[in-house]
Order: C-alpha cells, then sequence, then structure tokens
C-alpha cells in the first residue's frame, strides 16, 4: 500500500481529547523535534564556514595556482613548519597539484576496478547464486565493510606492501627512477588494490538492491523470447539498474575521496606526483593523497600557516564531497519514485 | 502415501533446468566471472579474518589488555593498551549518548511531522551531507570549534591562555556526527516501514500526535532504533582521523583534579590510534602489539555485526512488521 497516498485527517488539526492543553503540547514536541532537526542544517552551515574561514588565508595568498603544479609539497610544508619560507616565495606558497594527482588516481583507479567487480558480485548475488552459497558471500560482503579502515592499513602495510616490494618490483625499476624517488612497496598500486576493497561492499549493495527490485515479468518476457539468461541480465536488469549504479559510484566516490588512514599507511607518504609517463613503473610510485596529507600532518596544526593550509585542503574535500553528496542524492530521490529502493 | 499424492507434481516447481551449452562465449565467459567474483569476494574476506585471528593469537598476551601504554623505544617495555581499551569506550559512551535521542528525534520529525515541506528537505539533504562527509574534515572541524575560547571547560588552557581544543569530550561530540546519519537513516527506514494503522488506531481513540509517537511508534521501532545504535557504535570504534586529531595521545592523561570530569578533558587515544601510532606508519614501531590490538578491535566489530544481524532477524514482537531478510539487514547497514 502506498501510504503517502492514504489520508486521514490531521490529528492535531482539531483539539484532541484532553482539551486544549494537550493540543498545546503537542506542538510543542513538534517545535523541539523540527528544532533537532535544524540543528543538523546550523551544522552544515558552521562547518562549510569554518573549514573556508581557516582556509581562506592559504587559498588568497596562492590564488588559483593554489591547484596548480609547482615543486614538492612535503618541502612546501616543510617550510612552513620551521617558518623559513622557500626563497623567493610566501611562506603560504604551497601548490597542490601532487595531492589533489594523488586523489584523482586512487580514487579513479578504485572506484573503476570496484564498480567492474561489484557489478559481477552483484549479478551473481541476485541471479546466479545458489541459496546456500549466498547465504556465505552476502554476510561476506557486509562484513568487509565493517573492518575499520586502521586494520586494513596495518594489514597493507605489514603483509601486501612487502610483498609488493620483494616480488614485483626488480631493482632495475627502482634504478630507473632512483633520482627522482625511492620505490618501495607502499605505493599507488598497494593503495589502489585496498581502497577498490573498501569501496566494494556499498557498491554491491546497492547495485544488488536495484537489480532485485527490477520486475520480474521484465527479465520473464526477454527470457521467454529466447534471449539467454546473461543476455537478459545485461540488457534488462542493468540496464534499468543503470540509476542505482551511477547513484551506489558517486558514493563509492565519495567514500574514495576522504578515506584518509588507510591511504596515509601505505601509499608511501610522499607528497609524489606519479608519473604516467613512466610506464609500469607509475603503477609503483608513492603518492599522496589530500585526506592522508591532513592526517599526516596532525601533530604540526598548532603552526598557524600549517593550520590554514590544512583547513584549505580540508575545504576542497569537504566542498567536493558535499556535491558528490548532493548529486547522488538527487538521482536516489529520482530512483525512489521509479519505486527502486536505494 | 496419501500425503505424497496431494503434493503438486515436482516437475513444475523446478524451474527447467538451463543449458548453458547454447550460450556464446563471451556470455559464458561473463557467467563465470561472475561466480569468479562473488566466490572470491567470500574467500577475500575468509582471508582477512583468518589472517588477522592467527597474527592476533600469535602474539596474545592477556596482560596487555590490563596495563597502560608507555613510549619506550624497547618493544618489550612499551605495555599494554588498557588506556586505548578504556579510551574507545569513554569516546563510544559519550558519541552514543549524544548521537543516539538526537538521531532519533530527527528521524521521528522527518517522518512523522516533516512540516514545513521545505525545512524537511533541507534536513534530509543535510543528513546525506553529513553522512558523506570525510570524518577527517569532521575532525579539523571540531579541532576549529573546541578551540574556541569559550569551549575552554571541555578541553585545556595552556598557560597563555590559548585553549588545546584535544580532549574525549571533543572527540566524543565530533563522534556523534560521524555516527548521526547512520542513527537517522535506521530509525527512519523502521518508521517508514510501520502500517498506518498503527497510528491511525491511536488517532481515533483521539491520541495526540505526541501521545501516538511516545506510545504508539517508538514501542515499535524499538528494533530498528537498536539497529541505528549499533551501527553508530561499530562506525565510531572504528575511526582513526577524528581521534588523531582530537584525543592525540598515548596514555590518558586527565586534567586538573575533579576524577571523572578531568579524565574526560585529558587527551587520550583508543584502540584505532593505538594501532596507527604501533603500526610502521605511526612513531613506536611494534608490529606485534599492533596486531593484537588489531585483532581485539576485529571481535569488536565482529560481535557488533552479529549483534546487529541478530536483532533485525528477530521475529517482531507481535508480529506488527514484516520479518526481514539478510538483505534488508545490509541495506540498512552500508548505504546511509
Amino acid at each position: 500500500v502506498d501510504r503517502d497516498s492514504l489520508t486521514y485527517e490531521d490529528p492535531t488539526a482539531r483539539p484532541a481529547r484532553g482539551g486544549r492543553r494537550a493540543a498545546l503540547r503537542d506542538r510543542r514536541v513538534e517545535i523541539l523535534l523540527g528544532a533537532a532537526a535544524a540543528l543538523v542544517l546550523v551544522l552544515i552551515v558552521a562547518m562549510l564556514v569554518t573549514v573556508l574561514i581557516r582556509g581562506w588565508p592559504s587559498f588568497s595568498h596562492n590564488g588559483l595556482a593554489w591547484f596548480a603544479p609547482g615543486g614538492d609539497v612535503d618541502e612546501q610544508i616543510k617550510a612552513m613548519q620551521t617558518l623559513q619560507p622557500l626563497p623567493g616565495h610566501s611562506i603560504y606558497y604551497f601548490r597542490a597539484w601532487p595531492l589533489l594527482w594523488g586523489t584523482i588516481l586512487t580514487t579513479g583507479f578504485a572506484v573503476l576496478f570496484a564498480v567492474i567487480i561489484s557489478v559481477l558480485a552483484a549479478v551473481f548475488l541476485t541471479e546466479f547464486a545458489p541459496a546456500r552459497v549466498k547465504r556465505v558471500v552476502d554476510p561476506s560482503v557486509r562484513l568487509l565493510a565493517g573492518v575499520p579502515s586502521v586494520i586494513y592499513g596495518l594489514i597493507g602495510i605489514l603483509a601486501i606492501a612487502p610483498f609488493v616490494n620483494k616480488n614485483l618490483i626488480s631493482q632495475g625499476r627502482k634504478n630507473s627512477v632512483s633520482h627522482v624517488v625511492q620505490l618501495n612497496g607502499a605505493n599507488l598500486a598497494t593503495g589502489t588494490l585496498i581502497l577498490t576493497v573498501m569501496i566494494l561492499p556499498i557498491l554491491v549493495a546497492i547495485t544488488a538492491d536495484a537489480l532485485e527490485s527490477v520486475p520480474r515479468s521484465w527479465q520473464e518476457g526477454s527470457l521467454a523470447l529466447g534471449v539467454n539468461r546473461w543476455r537478459t541480465i545485461w540488457r534488462v536488469s542493468l540496464r534499468t539498474a543503470r540509476p542505482a549504479i551511477v547513484a551506489a559510484t558517486i558514493l563509492a566516490t565519495a567514500r574514495a575521496l576522504g578515506e584518509a588512514v588507510m591511504l596515509a599507511m601505505v601509499t608511501g607518504g610522499r607528497a609524489f606526483a606519479a608519473n604516467p609517463l613512466d610506464g609500469l613503473t607509475f603503477f609503483f610510485e608513492p603518492v599522496r593523497p589530500l585526506a592522508a596529507t591532513i592526517l599526516q600532518n596532525a601533530e604540526g596544526l598548532s603552526n598557524q600557516v600549517v593550520m590554514h593550509t590544512m583547513y584549505a585542503i580540508g575545504a576542497v574535500l569537504l566542498v567536493s564531497a558535499g556535491m558528490l553528496s548532493l548529486i547522488g542524492w538527487t538521482v536516489r530521490r529520482r530512483l525512489g519514485q521509479y519505486g527502486i529502493r536505494t | 502415501m496419501a500425503t505424497a499424492e496431494l503434493a503438486p507434481p515436482t516437475s513444475v516447481e523446478r524451474r527447467p533446468k538451463e543449458g548453458r551449452d547454447g550460450w556464446p562465449l563471451a556470455d559464458r565467459i561473463a557467467y563465470w566471472a561472475c561466480w569468479a567474483t562473488g566466490v572470491g569476494l567470500a574467500l577475500l574476506t575468509l582471508a582477512i579474518v583468518v589472517f588477522m585471528l592467527i597474527k592476533g593469537l600469535s602474539y596474545l598476551h592477556p596482560s596487555l589488555l590490563f596495563e597502560s601504554p608507555s613510549a619506550e623505544v624497547k618493544q618489550s617495555s612499551t605495555g599494554g593498551f588498557l588506556d586505548p581499551i578504556e579510551g574507545t569506550l569513554i569516546v563510544t559512551g559519550i558519541g552514543i549518548a549524544i548521537a543516539g535521542p538526537l538521531g532519533i528525534a530527527i528521524a521521528v520529525w522527518l517522518v512523522e511531522y516533516k512540516r514545513p515541506a521545505w525545512l524537511a528537505r533541507a534536513v534530509e539533504l543535510a543528513v546525506e551531507i553529513v553522512g558523506g562527509a570525510p570524518s577527517i574534515v569532521l575532525a579539523i572541524f571540531g579541532l576549529g570549534i573546541f578551540a574556541q575560547g569559550f569551549l575552554g571547560f571541555l578541553s585545556q588552557r595552556a598557560s597563555n591562555g590559548s585553549v588545546y581544543g584535544r580532549s574525549f569530550f571533543a572527540a566524543g561530540i565530533v563522534m556523534a556526527v560521524l555516527a548521526l546519519p547512520l542513527i537517522v537513516g535506521a530509525t527512519r527506514e523502521s518508521l517508514q516501514a510501520l502500517p498506518a494503522r498503527l497510528r491511525e488506531g491511536s488517532y481515533a481513540l483521539g491520541k495526540t500526535r505526541a501521545t501516538t509517537i511516545w506510545h504508539v511508534v517508538l514501542p515499535s521501532i524499538r528494533p530498528g532504533m537498536s539497529t541505528g545504535v549499533v551501527l553508530g557504535i561499530g562506525r565510531i570504534i572504528g575511526d582513526t582521523a577524528i581521534i588523531k586529531i582530537l584525543l592525540g595521545g598515548l596514555t590518558n592523561e586527565p586534567v586538573g583534579g575533579v576524577p571523572v570530569l578531568g579524565l574526560l578533558r585529558g587527551t587520550g587515544s583508543t584502540l584505532t590510534t593505538y594501532i596507527y601510532e604501533f603500526s610502521p606508519a605511526g612513531e613506536g614501531n611494534s608490529p606485534q602489539k599492533a596486531y593484537f590490538a588489531a585483532f581485539v578491535l576485529l571481535l569488536m566489530v565482529l560481535a557488533l555485526n552479529g549483534i546487529v544481524t541478530w536483532i533485525t532477524l528477530r521475529q517482531q514482537p507481535g508480529g506488527e512488521l514484516p520479518r526481514k531478510r539478510w538483505t534488508d539487514v545490509w541495506r540498512l547497514q552500508w548505504i546511509r
């Protein structure tokens, strides 16, 4: 039953039993609850204002060049910490491109892989898996989402990174870029791999849910025409679920963007702009995304200049995550109208 | 024999067997790729859990649970993690004490009142944005707020009057923000699933909306509220960034002489920052202890997972709500 279409007389419109006093109390409760809800709006505004105000000095000193490439970010932050400006620059001199590039690379690759894997996994869960297999796979995926990021980071830095260092990066590869950067197991590839696993569950959950709400009869129509199972899933189910997959991708992107702890632990901790021209070596070069940079400078926040710079990075993260949430929310509202639950 | 004859012919119940022999090669590859990813994910989870269990158990030292950590060079003298466990409990307590009632209030307003409509939409969106905000941004936002002079009573003041802004209070309150969207989401979901006749029955007896909510609606969504709270706890105990920035210590260091208040105003650590600091990424490098702490943390997460499942799958009292399925459980869990 569509509950929204059911109408009944608004009980607060006329005095209920107990007379005016009860009605008054009812009104008070409504205002109280409404105030609690409005608190979230205040919170959002406060967040934006705080982060933007505190980050403003960094933006205003650098202008749009803040987002541009230019020198070594680690040296720039060090200069701020020691209060000794780099020669020829102001103390606020900051060029965030290597960090942005690191964020784009880790998020982009992880989302790309995770979307492909999650579509396959969701199809498996909703269409192919026998009930008994599903009872095992389902909670496993759920558990993956529950593992705290610091545990992923720990496994990455203690198990995966040493493995990558020992078996996948040859000495020749290390020597080929040794004049620019030191290679070890903590790098773009390791970070992307773990990030993919971390954002998978949310993608699988939403996609599987959308696939499940595709009307059975649509599939049956296709099957009755002699189209095989997989083609039916591909042409009918997945196409119907496409907006949900888009929404899930957006949410997962926001999550990957904000991941700080795991990436701070396993991407090498060096603000290096990995160079795609290096061929395969590119994937073994260290990066450092925006969020991880804030975390690694947690101790330096008492320094005014470092603080302003970190809040500027925070502002970029907050605005981009907010935009993604907004888009995701709009897509999901649209979906809700078709009765697809997301 | 008689019952066997009454049963419908089995051939109708069973779907016709699908031969994949006639499928094009690409389709067959896709089919097996689905199987491979599904089974692969389950194996991956198993591998992670087993790996952590083995690592955790091999460094198992019950005494570690009852010793305070200390910053020493030698690994044997760095102590255990009594303080981090305490810290996790304190932060979770503060966070849930705030986020629980607030989240439920917001959800009730969003479903039962939602007037004016523009405010309801704005709040809905705001909850979404808070849920999507990176926890590192929440952390520095919290630092910006709690370092304000007038909030000095929640942390400590330096001799020059500047406010430190880092304390259990600060971390706990920001954690409440982190857990809020989950609690709102789960409560809202179960409110929307509540049959309209429950409320109508109460209205028909002439009860006001507030009375109906308190005596009819809230008692029937208890499982939903508990799910939200447990999910919130899971999110709080797993977060590192907020603790690292807003609590940033190793041992719990109370401020001033007042017993409980002093502890809450002071700095400390939780299991997550303990793992971070004791991993090669942090300052004190002793992986064994990090593994064991991670093992304890993972056990907590597993337990919470179990609780959520148990709450949601339990038969509802009075049968007012439809019984939930597995998929309902995890939609609640990870999408909000």
